[in-house]
């Protein structure tokens, strides 16, 4: 460890791993910091995601897939099933179920490989500043604190995140801007090669159940409800309770519990001096919970727009606008399409979400994405959706 | 200390910090602490996946 770099990553997830390789790539001296002692571990995630949008980012290695995705099943309360997101020349896998605990770590050796310093059990505490300025932080490794200095610092941090909030910038989360969640490795089932999202207040009140396949037998099977329908029944105890009833001979052999930002986009992620990029900037998914590859995509923004503040030598604010207007006008309009939907599906109740089930029967939606399956939906259903009809002009 | 954290229970997955609007919550490692900024008001143990927080009456 040195004592000055040109930026300093704080955390080692997928988000903060595709900053610092992409700094490093493009000559800067990076710094990787990530609290716990082993990257990836324990896991909060259901480990979902599109073979497109992963691509962007890195070559699939079957060292970090765990299953191939033909496509979704979801099902309305009554058990109506939809299916859709196959891929239009039929037979191609179009997601993936990664083994996040391998994945998260392969991201981190690229960054080290393209150069930058990384350093495991090591603790940001707090940000240096000078002028109102952020200038480095303070971090603590093994029991000792070090100040270690920057001309940027990236809150990579996770849902987690301290980072924004020591720079000014509230990223509290309320109630019902977090899903909260728990999952088990369930062993001992056939889950099939369809990703299964289950709907319902029986399953995940103001969210979703899911199975997704981690290979022939097993699967990452949990749930998250909306943090403001959370308190006297909790995620892990309707996680048991489906369970015990629909996959009775399904042996745990793994826990995972989690929150996810439903935010939608935040007002502010940049300080001067200071970026924010994936969960700690709450560009999670509203409708989805998805992150991994928001978070990689605004990483590599953030790290190109360091790039260019470094060759201007200009860290302020005035610079790094750049990054926060080019993921709103990416990442930001996706989610607030998002966050739409989610408003409207938090309010339904379990006989609307049948009936918007029941009325695609007889349209085949399998090769359908979630715009095109939700504009159906709102031609059979205007009066239930009347409120999303911005998302269709 | 107005919040307990049971830590029998605890997954250690950060999302109290997440909620907490006085930021009076840290994960460290594999355990939450909670500092003297904390003001009572329930949204960390509300929103606990497993139950792991609960408000301490006194
Ligand atoms: C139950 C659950 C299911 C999910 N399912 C999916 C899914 O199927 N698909 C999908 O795309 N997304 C899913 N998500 C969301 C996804 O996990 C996140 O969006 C994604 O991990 C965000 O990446 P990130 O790099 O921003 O943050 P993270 O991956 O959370 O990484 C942040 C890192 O920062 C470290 N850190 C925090 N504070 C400090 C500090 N002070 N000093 C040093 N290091 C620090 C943390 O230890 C952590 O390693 C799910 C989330 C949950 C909880
Ligand atoms: S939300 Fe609950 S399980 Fe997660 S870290 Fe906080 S106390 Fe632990
Ligand atoms: S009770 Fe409120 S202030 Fe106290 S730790 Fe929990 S969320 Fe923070």
């Amino acid at each position: 460890m040195k004592n000055k770099y040109d930026v300093i990553i704080v955390g080692a997830g997928p988000g903060g791993s595709i900053t610092a390789k992409t700094a490093a790539s493009g000559g800067l001296d990076v710094l990787l910091i990530e609290k716990r002692q082993e990257i990836g571990d324990p896991v909060r995630c259901a480990e979902g995601v599109g073979k497109d949008a992963l691509k962007k980012h890195i070559e699939p290695d079957n060292k970090w897939i765990a299953s191939e995705i033909k496509g979704s099943k979801i099902f309305s309360p009554d058990g109506t099933e939809i299916k859709m997101s196959e891929d239009a020349s039929s037979g191609m896998k179009v997601g993936y179920v990664l083994e996040r605990k391998v994945f998260d770590r392969v991201l981190a050796q690229e960054a080290a490989m393209a150069g930058a310093e990384v350093m495991v059990k090591t603790r940001a505490t707090g940000l240096l500043r000078s002028n109102g300025k952020v200038t480095g932080i303070k971090a603590m490794y093994m029991g000792e604190t070090h100040n270690i200095n920057a001309d940027i610092v990236i809150g990579a941090d996770g849902i987690e995140s301290k980072v924004g909030r020591w720079g000014g910038i509230d990223t509290a989360l309320k109630p019902n801007d977090i899903e909260t969640g728990a999952q088990f490795l369930v062993s001992n089932i056939e889950p099939g090669d369809y990703n299964q999202f289950y709907l319902g207040d029986n399953y995940a009140p103001g969210g979703y159940l899911w199975v997704f396949p981690k290979g022939k037998h097993m699967a990452n099977v949990g749930l998250g409800i909306l943090g403001s329908k959370s308190g006297n029944v909790r995620a892990i105890s309707r996680l048991h309770r489906f369970l015990e009833t629909y996959m009775p001979k399904g042996k745990i052999v793994e826990m995972v519990v989690g929150g996810v930002p439903v935010s939608g986009p935040i007002k502010q992620t940049v300080a001067d001096g200071l970026i924010l990029v994936g969960d700690a900037a709450r560009q999670s998914d509203p409708l989805t919970g998805g992150g991994i590859t928001n978070a990689m995509d605004a990483g590599k923004m953030a790290a190109e727009v360091c790039i260019k503040a470094n060759e201007k030598g200009d860290y302020s604010v005035k610079t790094l606008k750049e990054y926060e207007d080019k993921w709103r006008s990416t990442i930001g309009k996706e989610l607030s399409k998002s966050l739409q939907v989610k408003n409207l599906l938090v309010k339904l109740n379990d006989e609307q979400l049948n009936q918007l089930a029941h009325s695609l029967d007889g349209i085949d939606t399998s090769k359908m994405e979630l715009p095109s399956l939700l504009f159906a939906l709102f031609k059979k259903n205007p009066k239930i959706l009347w409120e999303l009809k911005t998302l269709f002009v | 200390m107005i919040v307990n954290v049971n830590r029998f229970k605890c997954g250690y997955c950060g999302a109290c910090v997440g909620v907490c609007p006085a930021g009076a919550l840290e994960l460290i490692e594999t355990w939450i602490e909670v500092d003297t900024t904390c003001t009572g008001c329930g949204v960390c143990a509300k929103i606990c996946p497993v139950g792991a927080l609960e408000l301490n009456e006194k």
